[in-house]
This record gives C-alpha cells, structure tokens and sequence, in this order.
C-alpha cells in the first residue's frame, strides 16, 4: 500500500486555511510586506525562510493579529480576520523573544492558556505534565523563567504555544537555542505532534537543513516578497531564481549567454571553453543572458577525463574543505573561476585520491543544472 | 577598604549634624518633665500620657490616617490608569499635551493647586470636610503615581502583554493577570509616596478642610503658633517614629524581592551547573 502522497496545494478542491490576499504592510512609509499572495493549507508545515529583516516575524504577528494590515486581506478559514481580535483567533504564537511570564513558575506558564479555557484542574495538570514530559522540562517546572537556561526557556515558550493544541501554531525561531542532538529530537516531536493533532504549523527558521527536515512547503522571502514556494525539495532541485538556488544550500553559479538547442540550452561562458548543456523546459527572454545553478554534489570529480559526458572541464585544485564524511573540493578553472564538487569520503584521509594543485576534471549531466534567468 | 580621611569624616559629621539635629533635640524635649519647653526638668513620659487623654489631637490623627489611605489608593488607580494611557496609547493627536497636563501639578506651588480646588469646592457647593480633603490629595499626589509607575512601564516588555492576549486573555485580564503582577513593585511604591505625600501635607489640606475635619499637621501647626508645647513634641516624635519605620519596611520590602531574586539565581546555577 502506498501512502498518498500530501500535496493540498496541488488540488484545485482543496481549501486554504490561510489566504493571504495581496497584503501590503508598512510601518510608516517602510514596507515590510510587499503585495504578499499566499496560500497555506491545513495540516500543513510551512516554513519561512529568508535573511533577517526580511518580514517573516512581521507575517506572524499580522496572523496572530498584533499588526494591523495595511492593504489586502488574510482569510482564515475562509473568514476575514482583519477584526478579530488575538485571543479570539484559534492561533497560538511561540514568540522569537520567548516573552515568559517572568512572575510565573515554568509549570504556571505552560498552563496560562490552559486556565483562561476554564478546564476543570486535573485536565489542566495532565496536559501540562504532558507539555513538561514532551520538552523534557519536568525537573524545572518550579522555576521562574530567570532560574533555567536559554534552551530551556526556548522549550517553556514552545510547550506553552503548544498546550492549547490550537488549529494554527505560529513557530518564530523555535529551535535556534538549542543543540544539535535537542534541536533534531524536537523537530521529530513536532512532526510528531502534527501527525496526531493535524494542527498546521507556520514555523520561522534560519536554519535550512531544519527547514528540509520539517516542512511540507518551503517559502523563500526577501525583502517582504515571496521568491519561491514550493517543496523542499522543489526549492533544492528546482530553484525559480539564482538568489533562491544561493540561500538554499551550496550552489555553482555559472554566468553565460544561452542558446537554444534541442532539448534545452547550451551556455556559453567564457573564450576557450566548451559550451554546457542543460536540458530544461524554461523560455529564455531575447536578451538570452543566463545562469546555471549546479549543486556541488551532482559534479564529479576525477582524475581522468571521464567517457561520454555532457558537460566536462578542467581545472586545478584549489582548496578542500573536509566536512567528515563530505569533502567539498574547490576548484579553479584556466579561466579563473572557482567551481565546487562534492565527494563522498569513503576511504581514510591518508588514502585520499587528490590533494592540493591537482589536475582534476569536473563532470555533470545534462540534467544537473538549472538554467535561470535572474 | 577605603582609607579613613579626616575631610570625608568631617563633612559627614557636618552633613548628618544639618540633618539629624533638629530632631534629636525635639525628641529629647519630649520626654522633658517640665512644662517649659526650652528648660531641661528631668525624663518623663507625661507628656505622651497627656497626648493620649487629648481628643483633638486623637480626631485629627485619625482623620490624617483616613484622608491618607483614601486617598493614596484612589491616587494610585487613577495614576496607574493614566500613567498605561500615556504609555501604551501610542501617538494620537494631542498627547504631548496630554502628559504634560498630567504631570504639570508635580511643579504647580501647592498654594495654587489648593486655593483652586477651593474654588472649585466653593463654586459646587461641596462641604469642606473629609471627602474634599481626599479629593484634593487625590489631585496631586496621582500625578507623582503616574510618574513612578509609567517609568517602569516604559522598561515593560510588550510581547508579555501580547503573549497573554494570544494565550486566550481579554485585555483587562492580560493587565490584571501579567501586566499588573510585574509592575506591583512600582505600584506599590507610587502608593506609599502617595500616602506620605498626604501624611505631611499642611498646605493643600489647610484650603480643603472644614471645620468637621482637621488633619494632623494643620493641627500640630496652628497649636504651635500659640506656643510650643512638650505635647506637640510628643506627638511629632511619635509621628518621626512611624515615618521612620514606614521608610525602612519600605525599602526592605523592595531589597529583599531583589536579594530573593539574586538568591534563586544562584540556587539555580548551582542546580543545573
Ligand atoms: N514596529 C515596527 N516599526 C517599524 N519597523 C518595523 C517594525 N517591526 C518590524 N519592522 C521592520 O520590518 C522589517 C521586517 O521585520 P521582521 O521582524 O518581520 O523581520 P524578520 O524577518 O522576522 O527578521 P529576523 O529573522 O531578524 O527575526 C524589518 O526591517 C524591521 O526593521
Ligand atoms: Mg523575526
């Protein structure tokens, strides 16, 4: 039996959870959130991503509903929500700075939501003991906030958005304090805690590995607009813009002048060089000025110049960057640009077939690269 | 260690001297057995015994005490009340203007402020007496409330608030159940500034009382001008006393929540560390 595969923003029937309509928000005549068209579906985990400043906190808060929007709507459940107010939106907030109750134990600020819906009190101490067991809190819930780490804090903040198990849970850089081993247990927990609530999580991050992990959707913004959203690994393999390619993950970017041929492109790049070829489906504008994206995993590299390539050039070896089981070999062509490829480790260091200054040739087939145009 | 020096120990001497002088001597002469006040006659406790047999002087403590709770309270609500206004309201028309309205009878000569409320008594035809005596206190010392409570509220961290509303509280409850817990330290020192503001104040009260009710200093005041009396030095000493021991609870109260927080701090880095 083969799952079906979760793709609501695929299905023409499905309806969003989330709209944003062509949102605009300024603070003063700053714009913080350029003309924002987006639709999020339930039960799923979208992620944020973008450098900072770029508006990914601001969209929180207009959902949470502590920014007022300046143009457009955003619709949850289909319902406007421009006039709701927070504690009356079916949203919970972690927020990026925490924002504990300073004057309540761990335990007491984990059940805060919990009280206002008037559970009767063995319900409440459960849920919270559950809260408590799930971020591993149970020996620091007399504590105030001021008595417990920075990772701890950041684990009371998220149990408590989470206690309330609401419909919609905004994540603002919920894992960033925490270490790696916590940080990718937790991230599971989530992922858990969504299969079983069906709770749909937005979640903030700047850690892309965490965001390709996670998410169902990935959404690259910049400057207040949206670049790309698609899924993570839509993001990864198929990149709209070369900013995108270059924020997500490591990226060969070669700049060129494309001709149409056959099934695709041959990019010229520079004198001497043999043309590359990539395969797509894309139209390039008149002007044909292009750029391929190649991943430094999908480039070979060897020692003899490999039979029946695609694309193949040459160069020297110039840096190696050992990553444990990954080296990154950087490499300079004659025309001295530098590209990257990378090679699993599967023999000792000692054993290693290249070194610095080598002559090495690079690979990659057609399909390796993406042909972008900005 | 500091090393002693002859000027610091000096001009401390001087400096306490100026201060504490005044009312060493008024202390000692209250417990002065003669009936002059400038001759020494032996110890003796009569004079506090006589203080206690004197009712005017008994109402007009017990109309202070009244006049200073009331007062300070309701000092304290609508100061608070103001003082979250002008912090939180954001920028609306007017509002320069606005605080600086609030604020003004902090540097208005209190002879000022009390002839215009008396005015105002006069012109409603409100009785002088205890209720515009608290009135009147309540007009001034809410603006020293609202000072004390908006600077703490200035340093408040918003997303606290916002965290409550998200939480599911209506705003009034986000105040009463994060805001107010947080700033209570503010609020209660904006009540007892208020509460010694009305305990010494001789001015105001003097425009605003009647002749049902008279503070204590304008009693101790218009006694003294038909000549000091070892019974009034009685009384101010008593009055020295209970202001002392308000001030020293006071910042005991506000030291010890700090010692207590430092304190925790190291009993949780001893714990986890
Ligand atoms: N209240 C405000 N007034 C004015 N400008 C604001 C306000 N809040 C945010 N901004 C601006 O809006 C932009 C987006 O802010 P936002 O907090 O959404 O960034 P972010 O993407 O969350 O960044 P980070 O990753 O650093 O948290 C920033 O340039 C910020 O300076
Ligand atoms: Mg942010």
């Amino acid at each position: 039996m083969t799952e079906p595969v979760f793709a609501p923003w695929d299905d023409p029937n499905e309806k969003p959870l989330i709209e944003f309509k062509n949102v605009t928000k300024r603070f003063g005549d700053f714009t913080a959130i350029d003309d924002l068209t987006l639709d999020i579906y339930e039960r799923e985990f979208f992620a944020l991503l973008g450098p900072s400043g770029c508006g990914k906190t601001t969209m929180m808060r207009m959902l949470a509903g502590f920014e007022t929007i300046t143009e457009g709507t955003i619709l949850l459940s289909g319902k406007n929500i421009a006039r709701v107010p927070p504690n009356r939106r079916a949203v919970n907030m972690m927020f990026q700075s925490y924002a504990l109750f300073p004057h309540l134990t761990v335990w007491d600020n984990i059940a805060f939501g919990l009280k206002r819906e008037k559970l009767p009190k063995d319900q409440i101490e459960a849920r919270v003991q559950e809260m408590l067991k799930l971020t591993r809190l149970e020996k620091f819930s007399k504590r105030k906030p001021h008595q417990i780490s920075g990772g701890q804090r950041q684990r009371v903040a998220l149990a408590r958005s989470l206690a309330k198990a609401p419909k919609l849970l905004l994540l603002d850089e919920p894992l960033g304090a925490l270490d790696k081993k916590l940080r990718q247990d937790t991230q599971f927990e989530l992922m858990d805690i969504q299969e079983k609530t069906g709770t749909t999580f937005v979640i903030v991050t700047h850690d892309q590995e965490e965001a390709m992990t996670v998410a169902s959707r990935v959404a690259v913004m910049d400057e207040g607009r949206l670049i790309q959203v698609a899924t993570p690994a839509g993001i990864y393999e198929m990149p709209n813009t070369v900013y995108v390619a270059d924020f997500i993950g490591d990226v060969n970017i070669i700049e060129g002048h494309g001709t149409k041929t056959g099934d695709g492109y041959d990019v010229t790049f520079a004198e001497g060089q043999p043309a590359l070829h990539a395969k797509t489906d894309a139209q390039l504008g008149e002007a044909a000025r292009c750029y391929l994206a190649i991943r430094p995993e999908k480039v070979t590299i060897s020692a003899e110049r490999p039979d029946g390539a695609v694309n193949v050039v040459q160069g020297t070896i110039h840096d190696i960057a050992y990553l444990g089981n990954l080296s990154t070999y950087h490499v300079e062509l004659p025309t001295g640009q530098i590209l990257k490829a990378q090679a699993a480790n599967t023999r000792r260091l000692s054993r290693r077939s290249f070194t610095w200054e080598d002559k090495v040739w690079l690979s990659w087939t057609d399909t390796a690269a993406v042909v972008l145009e900005r | 260690m500091r090393r002693f020096s002859w000027f610091n120990a000096t001009s401390l001497t001087l400096g306490f001297a100026f201060l504490y002088i005044p009312m060493i001597i008024l202390i000692l002469y209250s417990f002065n057995a003669s009936k002059l006040v400038t001759v020494w006659a032996g110890f003796s406790t009569r004079w506090y015994g006589e203080l206690l047999q004197n009712e005017a002087f008994l109402n007009a403590a017990w109309v202070t005490l009244k006049v200073a709770v009331a007062s300070s309270t309701i000092a304290t609500v609508l100061g608070t009340m103001a003082a979250y206004v002008m912090v939180r309201a954001g920028r609306f028309s007017g509002r320069t203007l606005f605080s600086g309205m609030i604020y003004a009878p902090l540097v208005m000569p209190e002879v000022i402020t009390g002839l215009s409320l008396l005015l105002l008594f006069i012109g409603i035809g409100l009785d002088r007496g205890i209720v515009t005596i608290i009135l009147a206190h309540t007009t001034f010392s809410m603006c020293y409330v609202s000072v004390v409570v908006s600077s703490r509220l200035v340093s408040f961290d918003r997303s606290l608030e916002e965290a409550a509303l998200d939480l599911g509280c209506s705003p009034f409850e986000a105040f009463r159940l994060v805001t107010l817990p947080i700033i209570a330290p503010a609020v209660i020192s904006g009540w007892l500034l208020a509460f010694t503001l009305s305990l010494d104040d001789l001015v105001i009260a003097s425009f605003t009382s009647g002749p049902s009710a008279t503070t204590l200093p304008i009693k101790i005041f218009s006694a003294v001008r038909l000549g000091v009396s070892p019974e009034i030095n009685a009384l101010s000493t008593i009055m020295i006393a209970i202001v002392t021991v308000a001030v020293i609870t006071a910042s005991f109260v506000s030291k010890r929540a700090s010692v207590r927080q430092q304190a925790e701090e190291k009993a949780a880095v001893r714990a986890t560390g």
